[in-house]
């Protein structure tokens, strides 16, 4: 099968066209650099079916970034049959800044120029047919958006893959011709392929083609010692960039006819960044906007009408029975999207999918099973090891893609782009640049897509760095735990506020994530606070077939994994708590005398210094089961909890009085707990912490194995993770129980920080 | 009258004259078309003013005035 690459500049419309010549729902943004590595699918509408590789986005072929890379070797080292370079119209000059980078390798290029539609809107036109003279190769003009000009442009690619082409450059005419001139010759007689290219690039003094090209090099130094320019002295690297731009501007200005000439003139994109990027709105509109994302997603009390006019509750107006329920099925529906309050789009398609679809569906094939007749651990593992497994990740899927929804308008929009020009002095401070705003923001809601966002990130360390806090950043399912825990404390000690509880534990997850930011920039993740060289994008309205596009591929991902991994892992730890070390089943009443249980009572004392560790007597295991059962997904702390306290009150006799348990109310199975096994405050909010900060769910953890791409970097996270999450809950714990120990961990910190700062300067001298 | 774009004020035009620095960022300045001879605007700074935004050859870049600094610009009124 023939093989055409996708080349151009970042945002120049590549992605959409991939998409539309091979029906893939590869994910487009209206952000530099979406594509990170390559993708392929196939063309079938050439005279034979043809593969289109989609390249990442690149600004020029030099060997600084990773994108850049990947393009150039898949275009050197595995010849394409045909190169097609997008060309963004209506941003023509930097554009042809890389075609003509591409056009010095010796392979068929076909120039489509894209966003034809978008230029003849403003008025200006394009002299295609002076641009391909010019070029020297086929211009088609396109539209990959509206897919006009697709079947033309393809055509004339299978057409210019049958033929053989040479490289040519336009720095022939330049002072540097003759040079470049000779060193290709020489380059010619080693048999070395691309000939022309490499020698532009050992003249660049390209790093990559000098340690290639060894011997070649002290030649090229000889030509190059004959050579001065009154401007740039010995700056090759300098002179090539400007000659190309300087050939482009005379040559290429002529094929571009601007309507008028006037640019003072504010096009709707400038008017909207007006306000949009303004010195003093520019902060508070963003903030706005991310609550407004954060309440339509998760709020409970649309703008807050139910507590502005005071409106009654579904109980109130006597829609409900004595248990709760709803009357009838009218009723239910309402109940989806009000009670007592409006509900946000986004809790209305959460209850819609959970009580309405996933609920119904589940609890009508849990029926099934239970009627089968199977052996009572058959029934159990089915209805409580795969269906509840199931169910419960499926129930995460509205809240993922609302949310996704809402930060792909963004992207796609131009205005994330905006965001991170905002904010970028502010995460400067930490080593991160301001792109790293958005998944970490985004790790409130849900740590998966937080983590998958990463990508938008340049440099590698940051990535990493981002990656491995964003869990911090307390998400939906840890809100439970922290509701309850927070509950009980103030329920059961009589001291505190809830909702300061609460909220100091959401501050100190940022104030972890900074510090182990910061920590790791200077340590492990040590590096230039990365470059913040960035195109800003032309504001556009989100097309509606991207967003679902983009949807469609994340719903997809998301139910894949939750049929493999988290389906299996359900099951085992279904399997651990119901199978006691001699394989006989067991009820849900007996699961202390589980595996899980054993394993818990033989690991219970690592945890007493954060307490909840051996000081808990012998039942104190529940808290370290519960800390395991988040591993799979957070909800299960709580849910686990109400399980175990049930257990607890039948094993040990304890009189649990009033407190009703079940999953429902977090809040009782807490207290039940702690009269259980006498935890102190402290404990349970170093308890919170630790969960906070741990090893996150299942599906980020896998999310982040797949984006960290590296395994050492990932195990080394998965470390991390459990050490951050160790000391924060020990030092919670101990300075909660004896406040003078504040002062041991401070000396302790000073002393660390020291001892970094210490090694750095040690480590910058030696460089010296 | 000559000097570097971080130093520019909103509004103010030029000529770019020479590109210092070295490595990686003086090769992405060049990349995104900042060369001599290139025409810059500062179009604006960002609510803390760095970094900056810019207009040049048709589009919009930004980039922090660290990196702006090392742009030598002619100043045109």
């Amino acid at each position: 099968m023939k093989r055409f690459a996708l080349a151009g500049n970042p945002n120049c419309g590549k992605t959409t066209l991939f998409n539309s010549l091979t029906g893939s729902t590869a994910h487009v943004g209206n952000w530099p650099g979406v594509t990170v590595d390559k993708r392929d699918g196939v063309y079938k509408k050439c005279a034979e079916p043809v593969k289109i590789i989609d390249l990442p986005g690149i600004y020029s072929l030099s060997p600084y970034t990773p994108e850049e890379l990947i393009a150039r070797n898949y275009i050197l080292d595995e010849k394409p049959d045909c190169v097609i370079n997008i060309v963004d119209a209506t941003n023509l000059e930097r554009n042809l800044y890389l075609t003509t980078q591409i056009l010095e390798m010796d392979v068929p290029v076909v120039v489509a120029l894209n966003m034809m539609d978008a230029v003849k809107k403003s008025g200006d036109s394009i002299n295609a047919k002076l641009l391909e003279e010019r070029l020297g190769v086929p211009v088609v003009e396109i539209s990959a958006l509206k897919e006009t000009g697709l079947k033309e442009l393809m055509d004339k690619a299978f057409n210019e893959s049958k033929k053989i082409r040479e490289g040519s450059t336009v720095l022939e005419t330049s002072p540097l011709g003759h040079l470049i001139g000779d060193v290709k010759i020489a380059l010619k007689g080693q048999n070395v392929a691309n000939p022309l290219f490499h020698a532009v690039k050992l003249v660049e003094q390209d790093e990559i083609e000098a340690n290639m090209h060894k011997e070649t090099l002290p030649m090229v130094e000889e030509f190059k010692k004959t050579f001065n320019d009154e401007i740039f002295g010995g700056d090759f690297e300098a002179l090539v960039a400007d000659a190309r731009y300087k050939y482009i501007s005379s040559n290429f200005a002529s094929v571009l006819s601007k309507k008028s000439k006037d640019t003072t003139k504010m096009s709707k994109s400038d008017k909207a960044d007006k306000v949009l990027t303004h010195k003093w709105w520019g902060i508070p509109i963003f903030l706005v906007i991310l609550f407004g994302i954060f309440h339509l997603t998760f709020g409970e009390d649309l703008l807050f009408l139910g507590k502005i006019f005071s409106l009654p509750s579904l109980e109130d107006l006597g829609l409900l029975n004595e248990d709760g329920e709803a009357i009838n099925f009218g009723v239910r529906i309402l109940a989806t999207f009000y009670d007592g309050a409006v509900m946000s789009p986004g809790v209305w398609i959460n209850n819609v999918w959970n009580d309405l679809i996933v609920g119904e569906f589940f609890g009508w094939l849990g029926g099934l099973v239970e009627e089968s007749g199977m052996a009572p651990w058959a029934i159990g593992l089915i209805n409580n090891g795969i269906f509840d497994g199931i169910s419960s990740v499926l129930s995460f899927l509205p809240p993922i893609l609302v949310l996704f929804m809402f930060f792909s308008i963004l992207e796609d929009s131009g205005y994330m782009a905006r965001i991170a020009f905002i904010l970028d002095r502010m995460f400067r401070r930490f080593g991160l640049s301001g792109r790293a705003f958005m998944p970490m923001i985004m790790g409130f809601g849900c740590s998966v897509p937080a983590m998958i966002n990463t990508r938008t990130l340049a440099d590698d360390k940051e990535r990493t760095a981002t990656v491995r806090v964003i869990p911090f950043f307390s998400c939906g399912a840890k809100l439970p735990i922290l509701t309850a825990v927070a509950g009980a404390i103030v329920a059961f000690f009589g001291v505190g506020n809830a909702d300061v509880i609460t909220f100091s534990m959401y501050v100190l997850g940022i104030v972890v994530a900074i510090a182990c930011v910061l920590l790791m920039r200077s340590t492990t993740l040590k590096g230039e606070t990365p470059p913040f060289i960035m195109e800003l994008p032309t504001y556009h309205l989100p097309q509606f077939k991207n967003l679902m596009a983009h949807l469609w591929d994340k719903t997809k991902h998301f139910v894949k994994k939750a049929f493999t991994i988290i389906l299996a892992s359900t099951i085992v730890i279904w399997a651990l708590t119901h199978f006691s070390f001699n394989w006989t089943f067991l009820e849900d009443e007996q699961v202390n005398e589980s595996i899980l249980a054993g394993i818990a009572q033989l690991v219970q004392p690592i945890f007493t210094p954060l307490g909840f560790g051996s000081q808990l007597g012998e039942l104190g295991w529940v808290f370290v089961v519960a800390v395991v059962a988040g591993l799979i997904a957070k909800e299960n702390v709580i849910a686990t909890f109400a399980t175990l306290a049930a257990c607890l009150a039948a094993v040990t006799g304890l009189d649990l009085g009033e407190l009703a348990i079940d999953a429902e109310d977090g809040i009782d199975a807490v207290q039940a707990m702690i009269q259980a096994t006498g935890i102190t405050i402290p404990g349970l909010i170093a308890f919170i912490a630790f969960n906070m900060t741990t090893i996150p769910c299942f599906a980020a953890v896998a999310t982040a194995k797949a984006e960290l791409g590296n395994k050492s970097t990932y195990n080394w996270t998965l470390l991390f993770w459990l050490a951050s999450s160790y000391v924060v809950a020990a030092i919670v714990y101990t300075i909660g129980s004896w406040w003078w120990t504040l002062f041991i961990w401070m000396v302790a910190f000073a002393g660390v920080a020291a001892f970094i700062i210490y090694r750095n300067k040690m480590a910058a001298k030696r460089l010296n | 009258m000559e000097k570097t774009l971080d130093n520019f004020s909103i509004g103010e035009k030029g000529i770019v004259k020479m590109v210092l620095g070295e490595g990686k960022i003086k090769r992405r300045l060049f990349d995104m078309g900042i060369t001599p001879g290139a025409e810059v605007f500062l179009r604006k700074k960002a609510p803390l003013g760095d970094p900056i935004e810019i207009t040049l050859r048709g589009y919009e870049l930004t980039l922090r005035k660290t990196e702006a600094a090392c742009v030598k610009v002619e100043v045109q009124s």
